[in-house]
């Protein structure tokens, strides 16, 4: 399947347009990175468990998207765009939604 | 006293580190930009036609990054009088461009001659219980990488 976030093809043409599918997830992340992330608040730098963890939940938000566009008979997603939310203290919320095509082959 | 001892200690510290490391990391960053230039990150949404890429690939890039303690009390000190709070603004220039040079990096390894449509997402960590204690970013940036 093809993931971009361009709105075209370069060179291939939308035969059918089926919509926006979207796919998100929500994760919170543990006692032991949170500690970690404490002491990095006191000497500044880079917070690798965050990082970690939010590319993993990016990845599983990407994951359902590319599901769904299966599961609506798509062969490519278009115009793919992130979005971050924070629902509660401690937990974020990772977006990603795009526009489901069918390309010509 | 023992308060006070503890914020010195914390201050200090921040100070020390949190420059060692903005320093460090500018540096890194400087070194990387000038080695990743040759694959540039392009704005723009629709590609030149004369470009026929064989495959097209989505690349993304994320960092997150923290403020120290020092520069998080002296931002607290320009809260009271307002103006520009320049120790925030060097913590989201070194996400940015990190972020992006994480991008670029994986379109490098895809073997990507550009990356077009480079949008920048930003968005603060909260680290709960107390409000107005945003001390960490994070970017992702993203983009789709041209593969000749």
């Amino acid at each position: 399947m093809l993931l971009t976030n361009l709105e075209i093809v370069p060179g291939q043409r939308i035969v059918k347009h089926l919509g926006l599918v979207q796919g998100s997830s929500v994760r919170a992340k543990h006692v032991g990175r949170d500690f970690m992330a404490g002491l990095k608040n006191i000497f500044g730098g880079e917070l690798k468990g965050y990082t970690e963890l939010l590319q993993e939940s990016r990845q599983e938000a990407v994951d359902r998207m590319q599901e769904q566009a299966r599961a609506v008979g798509a062969n490519a997603v278009l115009n793919i765009r992130f979005s971050t939310s924070s629902v509660t203290a401690g937990a974020a919320e990772l977006f990603a939604y795009g526009t489901a095509v069918v390309l010509e082959s | 006293m023992v308060d006070l001892i503890v914020f010195l200690t914390l201050l200090a510290l921040g100070y020390f580190f949190g420059r060692l490391a903005e320093s460090r990391h500018y540096r890194s960053i400087i070194r990387r930009e000038k080695a990743l230039a040759r694959i540039p990150a392009i704005a723009s949404k629709i590609p030149s036609p004369d470009l026929h890429p064989q495959q097209t690939v989505l690349v993304t890039g994320s960092v997150v990054i923290s403020v120290d303690y020092f520069k998080r009390f002296l931002a607290g000190l320009r809260n009271l009088v307002g103006g520009r709070l320049k120790s925030y603004e060097s913590l989201v220039d070194r996400a940015r461009r990190e972020a992006i040079l994480r991008m670029k990096d994986q379109a490098r390894i895809k073997g990507a001659s550009l990356v077009f449509n480079v949008k920048l997402e930003t968005s603060s960590i909260s680290q709960g219980r107390r409000e107005n204690s945003i001390g960490s970013v994070e970017v992702l940036a993203y983009g789709t990488a041209f593969i000749n």
